[in-house]
């Protein structure tokens, strides 16, 4: 699949406030994939989170913001703590979640309401936490 | 008979994990000459030159083989060794059991042993026939001759110029500087590149031991190590330099503009005119080929207005000669040509231009003095797109080496272009970041994170106009997606290639060049600045691509290398060459075609063919066309050759 590419496109308002929320500058990736690499959980992440940054900068804002990565992301800190650039890659996550809970269709990865009976009661805690607002920014 | 010792090196276990040193050493030993043969673990230790040097004294040896690695490696070592032992160093001679013998065979142990034996056994066959020689001494003369007047060129001119020699400095255009002058400013450090270049030239125009030439080529050039004579074509330039001030009054009233190859076509210059305007030395040369006067004779306003009487167009080309004891080659590059290139528009859509026109672009004294502007209708362009690795890293179409410098100077555009347009967005298409100079990776990342370059890996396939935009097909190799951009502006990183004529210059003075084109060092590690003739010397980017910061610093190495040849009283020579049998010779001249050093003359007073000891290499191409059997090399006679084999048959 092609995509174009401008000035406008790149770095844009979406990408500009998932920075302004994380505090991160996403051009200071190297993609090196140092982050996706150490992720406990991303072998079941639609993307790893090097390309959640690269799919952020490039400006894709649908395509960034329909996969599971950030819902998934548990906040372990493992990326953030490895990245070579000392890019917080956990503040991007939550910024994404940020940036979708604050649309007003907002929406939890998951919603408590569909919850099976008795699921609750069953599963620890913090086995679905991620599912959820982290309150890091 | 002569007696002989024999040095058996294990070279750690390099030689001894395959061959058996210990019988080698033994089994040699009973070679009825041989009254000395020893193994040790390391010959070329203090303490195993110290068994060579005790061997020779206490035994009276006359002529000894280190068998050990190859020649290259420790000949030198062990000759001296021996010499200090008060043996003459021609009696010591090296057997290679390690690159010949231990390295390639180290499966077959056996074979390896016997083979090792055999190896010193022809040695010895040689040593038994060895005479005692003496270096040759030749006089040497303390002048240099620098071929280029760019920045490698102007730099090791300088450094020997104030070391007290004589520089004779040829540049091919009409003033100093090279691709250097055509620069903006430099990487890493941002530093603007003229004002650095223009001290130097300066400099050098008023250095009293340095003498210029402008417009001039090395046309000929006779001799060896420290006796060149040269000749060089200085061409006319249609103006006496030695009137003319550079008031430039010729320039204004010159009714000829035609697109300036300085400026990348992207300004004009006149017939007559200078080659940029602060150029140094600042005169004016006319062109022929554009100039009117030189078409019919229509037109002679320069003549009639400059103040000095300076324009002479009778002027004639002179042939300056000269005595010089080294050379430097510092010929430079060129970028690969628009013809041979034919992608992306190359050479066809006016608003893709190369790094060179970029960087004219950028210069505060370029065409559009110092704005970013569309070439095709003088628009500020807001989107930029950059092509690294253009015709580099090609090997199936175009070159397959890596220029070097591109992936920096492109940074180093994309942060300009960004800091003078800053709505505007550029892209960078590359396929991996070479940053390994000092500052280097810094000022790259610091380009992508301030200035918000987007660096997208992997190559272009497609540019074409559309919709008066520049369509950009390419990949980012990180997604996987395939990238469209509308460009308004395409700068390609071209590849560096060795500059023109470089070929015909180096075939001149018997250095060589790679497949190509590039001078050929004499060793990639040890001996980098020094070509494969003796006294020609390498700077700057005829030899490889390089930055300013590797040419500066390889064009030093140059001058240090020529002043520890030049200070020295005598030249020695190698005496291992080849000597004619006068009472044979013929003179029927068939060495004298086959040499490549042009080191064997024909004597026609005495009908025989002559050596000239300093020019000859003793590479044995003489010998084996030899009809008669007249020559022979010093210390590897046809005796001695044939003995050598029949050791081995």
């Amino acid at each position: 699949m092609k995509i174009e590419l401008s000035r406008d496109k790149v770095h844009n308002e979406f990408a500009k406030k998932v920075e302004w929320i994380s505090g991160q500058n996403l051009f200071a990736c190297y993609q090196c994939g140092n982050c996706t690499a150490g992720c406990p959980v991303a072998f079941a992440m639609d993307l790893g989170p090097h390309e959640v940054i690269r799919y952020t900068l490039l400006g894709l804002e649908e395509e960034v913001l329909s996969v599971n990565t950030f819902w998934l992301c548990a906040s372990c800190l493992q990326c953030s703590s490895r990245c070579p650039k000392g890019i917080d890659i956990a503040r991007v996550m939550d910024a994404l979640r940020m940036v979708i809970l604050r649309k007003k269709e907002r929406r939890d990865y998951l919603q408590i309401s569909e919850f099976p009976e008795g699921f609750l009661e069953r599963v620890p805690q913090i086995a679905f936490i991620s599912g959820f607002r982290k309150f890091l920014s | 008979m002569r007696r002989l010792g024999v040095f058996i090196c294990h070279c750690g276990v390099n030689i001894a994990g395959t061959v058996d040193v210990k019988k080698v050493a033994e089994e040699i030993g009973k070679i009825e000459d041989v009254c000395h043969s020893i193994d040790y673990i390391y010959m070329c230790s203090e303490p195993g030159q110290q068994l060579i040097r005790e061997a020779i004294q206490e035994k009276q040896l006359e002529g000894v083989v280190v068998a050990c690695c190859s020649p290259s490696m420790h000949e030198n070592t062990f000759r001296k060794a021996v010499k200090t032992a008060g043996m003459n160093p021609y009696l010591c001679e090296i057997a290679n059991i390690r690159e010949q013998c231990s390295w390639v065979h180290q499966k077959e142990k056996e074979e390896a042993t016997r083979k090792a034996m055999e190896i010193i056994q022809a040695t010895l066959e040689k040593v038994r026939r060895n005479e005692e020689l003496e270096p040759l001494a030749m006089s040497i003369n303390r002048n240099v001759l620098v071929i280029g007047g760019g920045i490698a060129g102007m730099t090791a001119s300088l450094d020997l110029a104030q070391g007290g020699y004589e520089v004779f400095l040829v540049e091919k255009g009409p003033a100093l500087g090279g691709h250097m002058a055509q620069l903006s400013k430099t990487f890493p450090d941002l530093s603007p590149a003229f004002p650095n270049l223009l001290a130097k030239a300066l400099e050098i125009v008023s250095h009293p031991k340095i003498e210029l030439f402008c417009c001039s080529e090395l046309e000929e050039v006779k001799g060896y190590v420290g006796n060149f004579e040269i000749i060089i074509h200085k061409k006319a330039t249609y103006v006496d330099w030695t009137r003319c001030n550079g008031c430039a009054r010729c320039i204004e009233v010159c009714p000829v503009e035609y697109p300036s190859s300085f400026d990348r076509e992207l300004g004009m210059r006149k017939a007559v005119d200078f080659l940029y305007p602060n150029c140094v030395p600042k005169r004016v040369k006319v062109t022929p080929t554009q100039c009117r006067y030189f078409q019919d004779r229509s037109c002679r306003k320069c003549e009639e207005v400059c103040p000095e009487k300076a324009i002479q167009f009778d002027q004639k080309d002179e042939r300056i000669h000269r005595k010089v004891g080294a050379i430097v080659i510092a010929t430079g590059f060129d970028l690969f040509p628009k013809e041979r290139l034919g992608e992306y528009g190359y050479g066809e859509i006016p608003d893709v231009i190369d790094g060179l026109a970029f960087e004219r672009m950028l210069s505060p004294d370029g065409p559009t003095r110092g704005k970013i502007l569309r070439p095709s209708d003088g628009r500020v362009p807001k989107e930029m797109v950059f092509i690294q690795c253009v015709a580099s890293r090609d090997p199936d179409r175009y070159m397959p080496y890596c220029s070097r410098i591109c992936c920096m100077y492109t940074a180093k555009q994309a942060k300009m272009y960004k800091e003078q347009v800053p709505d505007g967005q550029p892209y960078v298409f590359y396929m991996d970041i070479r940053s390994d100079g000092k500052g280097y990776e810094e000022f790259l990342q610091k380009t992508i994170e301030e200035n918000g370059v987007l660096y997208l890996r992997g190559r272009v396939s497609r540019v074409f106009q559309e919709d008066g935009k520049v369509k950009v097909w390419g990949v980012d190799t990180l997604t996987g997606k395939g990238i469209e951009i509308g460009a308004d502006l395409v700068v390609l990183a071209t590849a560096i290639i060795p500059s023109e004529g470089v070929k015909e210059l180096a075939a001149k003075l018997r250095a060589t060049v790679d497949k190509h084109g590039f001078l050929t060092e004499a060793h990639i590690k040890l001996y980098p600045v020094e070509s494969s003739t003796k006294g020609i010397y390498l700077a700057g980017c005829g030899q490889s691509p390089k930055d300013i910061t590797d040419t500066v610093s390889q064009a030093s190495a140059t001058a240090g290398k020529i002043q520890a040849l030049l200070s020295t009283d005598k030249l020695f020579q190698d005496p291992l060459i080849a000597y004619v049998d006068e009472t044979v010779c013929s003179g029927c001249g068939i060495c004298v075609e086959i040499c490549p050093y042009e080191a064997r003359e024909m004597d026609y007073r005495r009908g025989i063919s002559i050596v000239h000891v300093a020019l000859c290499q003793g590479c044995g191409a003489c010998i084996a066309s030899c009809p008669n059997f007249a020559c022979e090399l010093r210390n590897s006679s046809s005796v001695q050759t044939l003995r050598m084999v029949d050791t081995f048959i």
